[in-house]
């Protein structure tokens, strides 16, 4: 009556305690087997998974192009990624206070405000569902830990619900209806090829670059890199879908090297028509709802409060942000990608002076000093835009490297 | 358990040593097993006062929320939804008290609990010197550590069920219930708010069966109970540290706790399957590396005590 063989405490010879001892090391080799079976298949199924690229009919660029601009997708569902590496120091809170400080200009206190949380996605990875029936009904939604935010377009009404904290922002687009559509962040690989699209010119070049496969669907991928030197803009690959002409998958590789700098792309995608019920919005019972039209206008104290971190206000130009919105007097030098919007701030340059205090410092440790037959400067740089703020308070910021920013003062 | 009065003033060891002679009456004694172990582990005190430390948390989350919000203004520091997830919901819909509830004792309290049961599953027999009675009987060491995994594994979703029925319980007596609003802004109706949130306690009971397992075979590795429970708390506390670092992101995904807050994800609409599918995922590769090797450990162990 002992089924337990290896129940070895009673007394045994050499010999048997020589092999149980062996049998009880044979025993680990199944734990250690699945730990190996399980770090395999980690390894091997994504490499499985890839059948390799699809093969598809030769495309001239041309006809790619000509093939995105007809493409007439009215719904769809499905999951983006979105990551963005823009070398921005990562400053945490503080990062995202600052940017939304800049971006909340004009905008409102609400955490619901769509263009407040436009810049979340300047940094990082993110997940996005997007959900589309035609002009009139559009939801995204930005997945946070255990959260949600939505902006949600059905008709004349814009919502947009943050359900960390339960707070409701509405507008109206009856005015326009592309309204709803322009308080939306880009965030679809659609909405980056369009802007991409947009700046080929002749001194651009534009290939079809073989075939890939993106959220399970066979697509051409066009590569746009510029021809002149001196851009940080290395390629733009886009993916596009061979049936629907749709752009699944966007990537922007800087000249640098390196990791993209923005990479959006679908995970998932449906081409049916999504529920109704998708775009259905009532604010939910206790949730604060700030109407559009009575937001505060300029409420960066509202952000600043938010965030817990002042000084929102003296945000310094962000690495281009803002500058590209363009204060009055901005000119633009060069052409093609080679671009270099330049305005004159009047004061003095460097930013630490008006932000003061620790912020002053810690911006001046962020940019690097250069000297040039234009004077000195401070040049902020991020992996794709650079911004050279001299001393006398002129800006020249764009997509090109450092040196042809010094070129373009010293032309001046 | 008709067999055997488990309070037998004897101790449990005793009862397991009766001779099994007919075919029938082993298959009794199979099914016995496991109820015999289910019985004494509800039993104890100490499994007691966790499961009234687990129901607690509701209760004082609702309370807290209740007082915090008499005066009409809305839960969560300045309305900016700090604190656990759902908790700004919690005044519109007692429902959401249960999703407040299990995020707020997910990530310490239930796998605390759990590693105390796991840890103690074979060290405290060890320690207590009632380990060899029980391998007396005809189960076998194997059977006998399945035994104790699948008494651990009920302790797991009994644990989340507490917090849950708790949790529903203050919710529906200090709040209004209703239709609720999904985290992705559909509305949803009472009855499947209901479901969802037995969805959710299954998906957290799930998202505990690592632990269990890994508290089980720090159980197989000493013969003292407490050294079990400490270290496997220990390891559950180190584990959380690791998947706070983001120098680590690399390893974050490898970790049991990673995915542990997935379930959140249920209450998008259309539900979000991808963290919660690499959660189970995740606890079934745990559940195989650490069972297999607290089976190669016990089944080769020298029982002395």
């Amino acid at each position: 009556m002992a089924p337990y063989a290896s129940d070895d405490s009673t007394t045994a010879g050499e010999v048997d305690e020589q092999r149980s001892g062996r049998r009880k090391a044979a025993r680990y080799i199944v734990p250690v087997t699945v730990v190996g079976v399980a770090a395999a298949t980690i390894g091997l199924v994504p490499a499985l998974a890839d059948s390799g690229d699809p093969d598809l009919p030769k495309i001239s660029a041309q006809q790619l192009i000509e093939k995105i601009a007809k493409s007439d997708v009215q719904q769809l569902s499905g999951t983006v990624k979105i990551s963005t590496d823009l070398g921005l120091p990562n400053l945490g809170g503080l990062e995202s206070g600052l940017l939304s400080g800049a971006a909340g200009q004009g905008g409102d206190g609400s955490s619901a405000d769509p263009t407040a949380k436009l810049t979340e996605l300047a940094s990082g990875t993110h997940t996005l569902r997007v959900a589309v029936d035609g002009p009139d009904r559009q939801k995204l939604s930005l997945l946070e830990n255990a959260a949600e935010y939505s902006v949600i377009h059905n008709g004349t009404d814009v919502w947009g619900y943050d359900s960390k904290s339960n707070e409701v922002y509405h507008g109206t687009s009856a005015d326009s209806p592309e309204r709803g559509k322009d308080q939306q962040p880009p965030a679809t690989p659609k909405d980056f090829a369009e802007e991409a699209l947009k700046a080929v010119d002749d001194t651009t070049s534009v290939t079809v670059d073989g075939t890939a496969q993106v959220a399970g669907r066979d697509a051409y991928k066009l590569v746009v890199q510029p021809k002149q030197s001196g851009s940080t803009v290395g390629a733009i690959t886009v993916a596009v879908d061979a049936k629907t002409g749709m752009p699944l998958k966007f990537t922007l590789t800087p000249a640098s090297g390196g990791a993209a700098v923005v990479d959006v792309g679908f995970t998932k995608v449906d081409f049916a028509r999504p529920a109704a019920s998708t775009f259905d919005f009532t604010p939910p019972k206790g949730a604060k709802v700030t109407e559009e039209k009575d937001a505060p206008k300029g409420a960066s104290k509202g952000f600043g409060e938010e965030f817990g971190k002042g000084g929102a206000k003296d945000h310094a130009p962000e690495a281009g942000q803002d500058a590209g919105k363009g204060p009055d007097g901005m000119k633009t030098i060069g052409e093609g990608w080679n671009a270099i919007a330049t305005f004159d701030t009047g004061g003095e340059g460097v930013p630490s002076g008006k932000a003061g205090g620790e912020f002053g410092g810690f911006l001046d440790s962020l940019g690097d000093k250069v000297h040039g037959e234009f004077g000195s400067g401070t040049v902020f740089s991020t992996r794709l835009v650079n911004a050279l703020v001299t001393d006398d308070g002129k800006v020249y910021a764009g997509l090109v490297t450092k040196d042809a920013l010094v070129k373009a003062a010293d032309a001046k | 358990m008709s067999r055997a009065d488990p309070s037998a003033p004897q101790g449990r060891g005793e009862l397991r040593e009766e001779p099994q002679t007919a075919r029938t009456r082993r298959t009794t004694f199979r099914a016995s097993l496991l109820g015999n172990e289910l019985l004494t582990t509800f039993r104890r005190w100490r499994t007691l006062a966790l499961l009234a430390v687990l129901a607690a948390v509701p209760v004082l989350v609702g309370i807290a929320v209740k007082v915090e919000t008499g005066d009409g203004s809305s839960a969560g520091p300045g309305g900016g939804g700090g604190g656990p997830a759902f908790l700004s919901q919690i005044t519109n819909n007692g429902l959401f008290l249960v999703f407040t509830a299990l995020a707020a004792t997910v990530p310490f309290f239930l796998p605390m609990a759990v590693g105390v049961v796991a840890g103690d599953a074979l060290a405290g027999e060890a320690n207590s010197g009632t380990l060899r009675y029980l391998l007396v009987a005809p189960a076998g060491r194997g059977r006998l550590l399945l035994t104790k995994y699948a008494t651990v594994v009920v302790f797991c979703v009994t644990a989340t069920l507490v917090v849950a029925v708790s949790a529903l319980t203050v919710g529906a007596l200090l709040f209004p219930l209703g239709d609720l609003t999904t985290i992705s802004g559909t509305r949803i109706g009472f009855a499947e708010g209901l479901g969802r949130a037995l969805l959710i306690a299954l998906a957290v009971a799930a998202s505990l069966i690592g632990v269990a397992a890994l508290g089980l075979f720090v159980s197989t590795l000493t013969g003292s109970g407490i050294a079990a429970m400490a270290t496997t708390v220990g390891l559950l506390i180190t584990v959380q540290i690791l998947d706070q670092i983001p120098q680590l992101h690399a390893l974050q995904p490898y970790l049991f706790s990673h995915y542990w807050l997935s379930f959140a994800d249920l209450m998008r609409e259309p539900v979000y399957w991808d963290d919660l599918t690499k959660n189970v995922e995740l606890q079934a590769l745990y559940a195989a590396v650490f069972g297999s090797a607290a089976w190669a450990r016990f089944t080769t162990k020298d029982i002395t005590a």
